[in-house]
C-alpha cells in the first residue's frame, strides 16, 4: 500500500483525508491525489470502524441478531432491524398482525425523516454554513422524544422482533406525532428558504458530482443517490413490504444526477415522508402488535432474502439456514458502501471543496460501510 | 464633557509639569503603546466573545453562560487555558518561520491600528498618506499566513496558505479601488481629512449610487481579505481541517486567532471612517435642534457604534452563508468585482469633477 502511494506523477500531492477528519463524518479515510486543488484520484480506505458484525450474528440467536444490525447504520437502526425481521419472518412463515404492519411503517418513516434532517445539517456544515445543523437538530429533538417514550431509546431503538413489534404503542403516541407534524410543516419551507435557494449553496451544488444513469446502476448505487440520476429503484415501490402498497406516496427521483439534485431527492423524500405518516397516524388498526411466535426460533434449512429501503438505499438481509437456533452465515448488503464505491468517478476532475460536498449528498454512515 | 481628548489633554499637562518635555514625551509614548496592547487584547477578548453570542442566537443556542455573569468572562478563561497550553512544533517544520508567522500576522494587525480615529482628537499617527498605508500594511498579513502555511510542513497548512495568498491578493484590488473612490471624493489620504469632509453628511449619503456601491464590494472583498465565511477558504474547516494554522497550538495558534478578530475591527473601523464619517455624529441637513441633540453623543460612542454594527453585518454573513469554492471566489473577483469597482471608479470620478455630490 505504501509503495503505491508513493507513486505519482510530478507535481503531484497525495493527502490524507481522515481516518480523522472533520467532514468525513466518522472514521473513513480518503487518500486522494491532487494536482493543485484538483482531484485525480479518491481511493477510500475501509476497516477503521469493522466489528465483524456479520461474523457475529452467526452466534446469535434469531431473536438477538436483529439488535446488532442497529450498530451499522446507526441513523436509520429501527429500518435496519425491519430488514432483519423480515427475513425472520420470511423463514419462519410468520404472518404479522395489522396493527404491528402500521406501527412498523410509522416508525421506519420517523426514522426516515430524523436520518434525512440529520444528513441536512451535516451536509450544510460541510459546503460551510454552519447554522443549519442547529435547525435540524431542534425538529430531530422532537422526533427523537417521540422515539424515547415509544422505545425507551433514541438512536438504537431496538423496537423491532419477529412477528411485530417489542411493545405497543403508549396512548399519547398519535397526538404527540401529530403535534410534531404540525410543527414540521413550516420548517421544510425555512429549510428551503435558508439553505435551498441560497445562491453560493447551489453554485456549490450544481454540475458538482455528475452520476450517469448507467454509471449509477453499474455502480449499484441505491437509495436517493441513484434516484437522483433516474433509476428508479425505490423498494417501497418495487417490492412493497407491510403497508407500503396501501398508502399514496410518490418515489421522488431527479434527473440531474448532481449534487442538487440528490439534495432536491431528500428534500422531496421528506415530504413524502410525512405524507405517509398523515395517512396512517388516524389509521392504527386495533388489534395485537406481535404474531404469537414460539420462545425458540429455529428458521427451516435454507437461503432467505428480504429488502427493505433505508434512509440511504437498499438494505439486503441474506440468511443461509441449518437449521439451528442459529444462523450459518449472514450477508448484509448496506447501502453506503455501494454508494461510496461511485465516489471516485464522482469527484475526479472537481476541486476538495466538491469532493466534501459529494460526500455530503451520498450521505455516507461508516459504521454501515466497514459493519 | 468626558471625552478621549480631554483626558488625553489632562494627562499630557500633568505629565509636562511634573517632568522635563522630553521624558514627558517619552513616558507618553510608553503610555500610548501600553494602552494600544491593552485595546488590542481587550478587543480581541470582547469581539470573540460577540461572536461567540451572536452565533449562539442566531443557532438557538444560548452560547457562554458559565463564566462571569452572564458568560462574559468565558473568552479570559479560554485565553488562560491557551497560555498555560504547550505550543508544539511539528517534526520536520521550519522552526525559525513557523514561530515568527504568528508575530508577523499580529504585529502587521497591530501597525494598522496607528492611523484609525477612534474619537475627536484620539488617533495614534495621523500621516498623511493615511489610506495608503493601512492598505499597504494590511496587504502584508498574507506574508504570515503564507509562512505559516509554508512552515508547518503540513500538507493542509500549505493548501490553505496558497489559497489565502490567491485570495487576500485578490480582494486587496477591489477594496483598493473602493477606497480610492471615497479618495476622489475627498482629495486626500489623510484620515481626519477624510473624517472632516464628512461633517455635514456621510459619504454614504452624499455620494449617491457610486458611494453606496462602493460600500458594498468593500464590505465584500474585507470579508474576504480578513478570510470570514463565506470566504473563509483558508481554514475551511470541513476540507482542510483548519487551513494554514492546523499545526498550531497554545499561544501562537491564540496569536492567529486575536489577529483573526483585531483585522475585522480594523477593516470595520476604515468602512466606518470612510462611507459613515469616523467618530462624526448624524447630522441631517438643517435641523439644528436634532444636530444638537446627536453632538451630545461622545465621538468615541460614534465611531465604536458604527464599527460594531458593521462587525456585526460580517459576523451575520459567517452565520448564514454556505461557503464558496476556490474557483467560484476568484471569478466573483475578477468577473464581477473588478471590473464593477473600476467602472465604478470612473463614475465617481465624473461625480467628483463635476461635483454633482452633496
Amino acid at each position: 500500500m505504501i509503495e503505491e502511494i508513493g507513486t505519482t506523477e510530478l507535481g503531484e500531492l497525495v493527502v490524507n483525508l481522515g481516518p480523522q477528519h472533520p467532514s468525513t463524518h466518522g472514521v473513513l479515510h480518503l487518500v486522494i491525489t491532487l494536482s493543485g486543488e484538483t482531484i485525480k484520484k479518491v481511493e477510500p480506505h475501509l476497516g477503521y470502524i469493522h466489528r465483524s458484525i456479520e461474523k457475529m450474528c452467526e452466534s446469535l440467536s434469531y431473536r438477538q441478531f436483529i439488535y446488532v444490525t442497529s450498530r451499522m447504520d446507526y441513523l436509520s437502526s429501527h429500518i435496519n432491524n425491519h430488514g432483519c425481521a423480515l427475513c425472520v419472518e420470511k423463514g419462519m412463515q410468520i404472518e404479522v398482525p395489522p396493527r404491528a404492519k402500521v406501527i412498523r411503517v410509522l416508525m421506519d418513516e420517523l426514522t426516515r425523516l430524523a436520518s434525512h434532517q440529520l444528513w441536512w445539517g451535516a451536509m450544510a456544515m460541510d459546503v460551510g454554513a454552519l447554522t443549519p445543523f442547529f435547525h435540524a437538530f431542534r425538529e430531530r429533538e422532537a422526533i427523537n422524544d417521540i422515539m424515547e417514550k415509544t422505545c425507551g431509546a433514541r438512536l438504537t431503538m431496538n423496537y423491532m422482533c419477529p412477528g411485530g413489534v417489542a411493545f405497543d404503542l403508549h396512548p399519547d403516541f398519535q397526538r404527540e406525532v401529530k403535534a410534531f407534524l404540525a410543527f414540521f410543516h413550516g420548517k421544510l419551507d425555512e429549510y428551503d428558504e435558508l439553505v435551498t435557494d441560497n445562491v453560493i449553496f447551489q453554485g456549490r451544488m450544481e454540475g458538482v458530482g455528475y452520476l450517469s444513469r448507467e454509471d449509477a446502476i453499474s455502480y449499484g448505487c441505491s437509495g436517493p443517490t441513484a434516484r437522483a440520476s433516474g433509476v428508479s429503484c425505490d423498494i417501497r415501490k418495487l417490492s412493497p413490504y407491510e403497508v407500503y402498497d396501501q398508502v399514496r406516496f410518490e418515489e421522488v427521483t431527479g434527473t440531474g444526477g448532481d449534487c442538487f439534485a440528490r439534495y432536491k431527492v431528500r428534500m422531496g423524500e421528506m415530504r413524502q415522508s410525512i405524507s405517509i405518516i398523515e395517512q396512517l397516524i388516524d389509521n392504527v388498526p386495533e388489534g395485537d402488535f406481535q404474531a404469537k411466535t414460539k420462545a425458540v426460533l429455529k428458521l427451516p434449512k435454507g437461503e432467505f432474502y428480504s429488502k427493505v429501503e433505508t434512509a440511504r438505499g437498499e438494505f439486503g438481509v441474506y440468511i443461509i439456514s441449518e437449521g439451528a437456533t442459529t444462523p450459518y452465515r449472514i450477508k448484509f448488503r448496506s447501502p453506503g458502501f455501494s454508494n461510496l464505491s461511485a465516489l471516485d468517478h464522482m469527484a475526479r476532475g472537481h476541486k476538495i471543496g466538491d469532493l466534501v460536498a459529494i460526500m455530503g449528498t451520498l450521505d455516507l454512515v461508516i459504521p454501515d460501510i466497514d459493519r | 464633557m468626558l471625552s478621549i481628548e480631554n483626558i488625553a489633554d489632562s494627562i499630557d499637562a500633568w505629565l509636562n509639569r511634573a517632568f522635563s518635555p522630553s521624558v514627558a514625551t517619552l513616558l507618553e509614548g510608553v503610555l500610548v503603546g501600553l494602552g494600544a496592547i491593552t485595546f488590542f487584547a481587550v478587543l480581541g477578548l470582547v469581539l470573540v466573545l460577540m461572536e461567540r453570542k451572536v452565533s449562539a442566537y442566531m443557532q438557538i443556542r444560548l452560547g457562554p453562560n458559565r463564566v462571569g455573569p452572564g458568560g462574559s468572562l468565558q473568552t479570559v478563561a479560554d485565553t488562560l487555558k491557551l497560555a498555560m497550553k504547550e505550543g508544539l512544533t511539528p517534526d520536520g517544520a521550519d522552526k525559525f518561520l513557523f514561530n515568527l508567522a504568528p508575530f508577523m500576522v499580529i504585529v502587521v494587525a497591530m501597525l494598522i491600528l496607528a492611523p484609525i480615529a477612534f474619537a475627536k482628537g484620539s488617533q495614534l499617527w495621523d500621516i498623511n498618506i493615511g489610506i495608503l498605508y493601512v492598505s499597504a500594511v494590511s496587504s502584508l498579513s498574507v506574508i504570515g499566513i503564507l509562512m505559516a502555511g509554508w512552515a508547518s510542513n503540513n500538507k493542509y497548512s500549505l493548501l490553505g496558505a496558497m489559497r489565502s495568498g490567491a485570495q487576500i491578493v485578490s480582494y486587496e484590488l477591489s477594496a483598493g479601488f473602493s477606497v480610492l473612490s471615497i479618495v476622489v471624493l475627498t482629495g486626500s489620504l489623510r484620515i481626519s481629512d477624510i473624517i472632516a469632509s464628512q461633517q455635514d453628511g456621510w459619504w454614504l449619503f452624499k455620494g449617491h449610487i457610486p458611494a453606496i456601491i462602493s460600500f458594498v464590494i468593500f464590505l465584500i472583498a474585507v470579508t474576504a481579505e480578513t478570510n470570514r465565511a463565506p470566504f473563509d477558504l483558508a481554514e475551511a474547516e470541513s476540507e482542510l481541517t483548519a487551513g494554514f494554522h492546523t499545526e498550531y497550538s497554545g499561544m501562537r495558534f491564540a496569536l492567529f486567532f486575536l489577529a483573526e478578530y483585531v483585522n475585522i475591527f480594523i477593516v470595520c473601523a476604515i468602512a466606518a471612517t470612510l462611507y459613515l464619517g469616523g467618530w462624526m455624529p448624524l447630522h441631517i441637513g438643517h435641523w439644528s435642534g436634532f444636530n444638537l441633540v446627536m453632538d451630545y453623543i461622545p465621538s468615541s460612542l460614534w465611531f465604536l457604534g458604527k464599527t460594531f454594527i458593521l462587525i456585526f453585518v460580517i459576523m451575520w454573513f459567517r452565520w448564514t452563508f454556505p461557503r464558496l469554492r476556490i474557483d467560484q471566489l476568484l471569478d466573483l473577483e475578477w468577473k464581477y468585482l473588478l471590473p464593477l469597482s473600476l467602472f465604478n471608479l470612473l463614475l465617481m470620478t465624473l461625480i467628483a469633477i463635476e461635483g454633482w455630490h452633496f
